[in-house]
């Protein structure tokens, strides 16, 4: 038995942090919400430079070949700096069944698991689609777009429609679950990341801001606000680990982790943004201040991909 | 990462399990928090310890068998799965023993761990006083000095202590210096109860058996062999033990994956499939039962490895004690009008759940203690 990250895997971790952090600073998010195609520019080529995007990618296409319990840190790191790139959709739900992914260059977005919409669509090179549960691939000249303005500025949506002459069988219906399951992991991961930047943003802010002559941070209610938030994170955390680890090995149970995690994630981080921005007051709920990113960025993760309630369906069914 | 246990490990795990399934009583034992009940309860204790399976993780010298953390989150597991008898000897095994293995003379060791272990001398924790409970620093229990006797004379009170009136021995924290202020000056006594000048009143808690007790000191003789740790450095070890018992070692997940299965199970003889809204927060309990279990692979991955448990030891407590309310709820919700039927497991299970979010510290107090050590946001 042994629950923790490898040292090289937290190498890696600490290497995307340090890129992240440098590259995806806040301006380049709030620059995506109003851009062309509402992404990052160069992050997206620097992240596969870095091979991020090709790990779970096979080796024959220049992959790495990895597994999810080698990715899944790295996703959470995404979700820290709210990158505003389709790195679910392309590097964990695409990379092991679609080749070409790995410089970044043909992105690809996916259309699957009866989400409403596809994300970043009119700037992707590819969608994996599904219909009848199988996955195809199209390309993006033979589909037709209707795009919808969505409540975060920076995730493009639109519905797709296409023909079936014009799609490419990829796989049946183990694929089309195993792909919505490693998209819910990683939303689960991204999840993780958001909030606990949300939280980091609190504690500096309620360890700054003063009122009644002290440090806001110094009130009762403040820590039990952000210790409750911290607390959910805590016990979500060993869930999505344990789902990656689960999807690595190909336990079979691995389906029932993935819910477990997602339905934790999302609570979870629903939990800490609505407290984040009680903590902050005003200043949270306004434009300029950077927290209702990563809020927005929150709201639409913990619904799609599946929201609690459908993941706890899915453990409901499984265990009870 | 690997989340199997070795092949020697699941050889421990059939031990234990073959050992328990021939050894478990088959009718439920009269409460532990009663007089009857706990010398039966002793009773069970010697036959574990004869079986050397009272304290798996202690030096054999002791009465263990060196069993590794892992080995006994496994004989956890099994325990509550087999719906084995509660351990009244707890507060000595769980909670005193880690520091007396910490801050204990060899003499000492020797003196008290093996009559801990076989259940001949049983202890209770006396550290709430009347005008102590979270403030614990605020104790006014004083020992004072008797040089000529070589000890220390106590006077004062202790309260709410759990199975006061049927244990032996007593641990708790006395000022020894009457000047110093707070947590300075005080220091951790080991006392037998049998002491002249000791008097100990049970009384009743939530469910009515006495599990409480009160105890009272009138010129108590200590001697100094039965101070642990060093004279006026008491606080630090009541610490220590206070980090055994928010953390790993009161509560193991198996307690609540146990619980967590006999839910399940009562869903399914008694739930109502209709009502997704029962089954829902069942579902989650048992994901909360789950993240549990696996947080505490995460903490005893880090143990083994020799990192130590810090304040995060405060969110765990947290988390287990609103579980166990959870889980229980949930239990008298499935249960509707037959919930009121007090002799049953889960109406006592659920009365005894309703204290966890109280004793080890409460949780206002664990959770300050998140928000400052964990997150680091100021004091004042
Ligand atoms: C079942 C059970 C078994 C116990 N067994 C033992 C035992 O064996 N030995 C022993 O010594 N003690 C024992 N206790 C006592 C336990 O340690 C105390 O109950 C606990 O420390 C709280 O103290 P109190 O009851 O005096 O409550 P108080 O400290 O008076 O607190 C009452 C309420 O005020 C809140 N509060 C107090 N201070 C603060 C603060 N600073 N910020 C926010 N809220 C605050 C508390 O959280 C609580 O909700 C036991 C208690 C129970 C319920």
């Amino acid at each position: 038995m042994d629950f923790a990250f490898s040292e090289d895997q937290l190498s890696f971790r600490d290497a995307v942090r340090d890129l992240l952090t440098r590259e995806c600073t806040a301006s380049v998010v709030r620059d995506a919400w109003s851009n062309a195609d509402g992404r990052s520019g160069q992050v997206w080529d620097l992240l596969a430079e870095m091979g991020v995007l090709g790990i779970l990618a096979p080796e024959v296409d220049g992959g790495l070949g990895m597994t999810m319990i080698d990715l899944v840190l790295l996703i959470e790191e995404c979700g820290r700096v709210a990158l505003p790139e389709p790195i679910i959709e392309h590097a964990v739900v695409c990379a092991p069944i679609i080749g070409g992914v790995v410089s970044g260059s043909r992105t690809v977005t996916s259309f699957i698991g009866g989400s409403p919409f596809a994300l970043y669509a009119d700037s992707c090179e590819v969608a994996l689609v599904e219909r009848d549960r199988r996955l195809f691939t199209v390309e993006r000249a033979a589909l037709r777009l209707t795009p919808e303005t969505a409540v975060d500025g920076s995730r493009r949506l639109s519905t797709l429609e296409w023909s079936d002459s014009d799609a490419t069988e990829v796989g049946g219906p183990l694929e089309a679950v195993a792909a919505f399951d490693r998209g819910a992991l990683g939303a689960a991961a991204l999840l993780l990341g958001l909030s606990h930047r949300m939280l980091e943003m609190s504690v500096e802010y309620a360890s700054e801001r003063r009122q009644f002559g002290a440090p806001i941070g110094s009130f009762q209610a403040i820590k039990h606000h952000l210790a409750n938030a911290r607390i959910a994170l805590e016990f979500a955390r060993p869930l999505v680990t344990r789902a990656a680890y689960s999807l690595s090995v190909g336990d079979p149970d691995a389906s029932t982790h993935v819910s477990m995690a997602k339905a934790q994630a999302s609570d979870a981080a629903m939990l800490t943004s609505e407290h984040a921005l009680q903590c902050h007051g005003a200043i949270g709920y306004s434009y300029e201040y950077d927290l209702h990113m990563w809020m927005k960025r929150v709201w639409a993760l913990s619904s799609s991909w599946g929201d609690a309630g459908l993941h706890r369906a899915r453990v409901a069914k499984a265990v009870l | 990462m690997e989340l199997a246990f070795s092949p020697s490990e699941e050889i421990f795990r059939q031990e234990v399990r073959a050992w328990l399934l021939e050894n478990v009583p088959s009718n439920a034992m009269p409460s532990g928090d009663t007089r009857e009940g706990f010398e039966a309860h002793i009773d069970w204790e010697r036959r574990l310890f004869d079986a050397r399976l009272a304290v798996v993780s202690w030096p054999k010298e002791f009465g263990g068998r060196d069993a590794s953390l892992w080995e006994w989150i496994i004989f956890e597991e099994e325990y509550y799965r087999a719906g084995a008898p509660q351990r009244v000897t707890q507060n000595g095994i769980f909670l005193l023993a880690p520091s007396i293995f910490q801050f204990g003379t060899p003499e000492q060791q020797e003196r008290f761990l093996p009559k801990m272990a076989s259940g001949e001398e049983t202890w209770c924790q006396g550290w709430s006083e009347p005008d102590a409970g979270s403030d614990l620093a605020a104790v006014s229990s004083r020992a004072v000095r008797d040089e000529a006797a070589g000890g220390w004379r106590l006077s004062g009170q202790k309260t709410w202590t759990t199975r006061g009136a049927f244990c032996t021995h007593l641990f708790g924290l006395f000022r020894t210096d009457p000047d110093a202020q707070r947590h300075h000056g005080l220091t951790y006594l080991l006392v037998p109860l049998d002491t002249p000048g000791v008097t100990v009143r049970g009384f009743g808690r939530l469910d009515g058996d006495e599990g409480f007790a009160e105890v009272f000191f009138e010129d108590a003789f200590v001697s100094d062999d039965f101070v642990l740790g060093e004279v006026n450095s008491g606080w630090g070890v009541a610490m220590a033990t206070a980090g055994s018992e928010r953390g790993l070692t009161l509560r193991s997940p198996g307690r609540f994956t146990a619980t967590a299965d006999r839910l399940l199970a009562l869903w399914r003889e008694h739930g109502d499939p209709k009502d997704t809204q029962l089954r829902d927060a069942v579902t989650q309990a048992w994901i909360d039962t789950e993240a549990y279990r696996l947080q505490t692979l995460g903490v005893v991955t880090t143990l083994s490895k020799g990192g130590h448990a810090g304040p995060e030891a405060s969110m765990v407590k947290i988390f287990w004690s609103e579980l166990d309310v959870r889980l229980h709820e949930l239990a008298m919700r499935i249960l509707g009008p037959r919930a009121e039927v007090a002799e049953t497991a889960w109406a006592k299970g659920w009365q005894f759940a309703l204290s966890g979010p109280i004793y080890a510290g409460t949780n206002e107090i664990q959770r300050n203690v998140v928000a400052e050590r964990v997150l680091g946001l100021p004091r004042k």
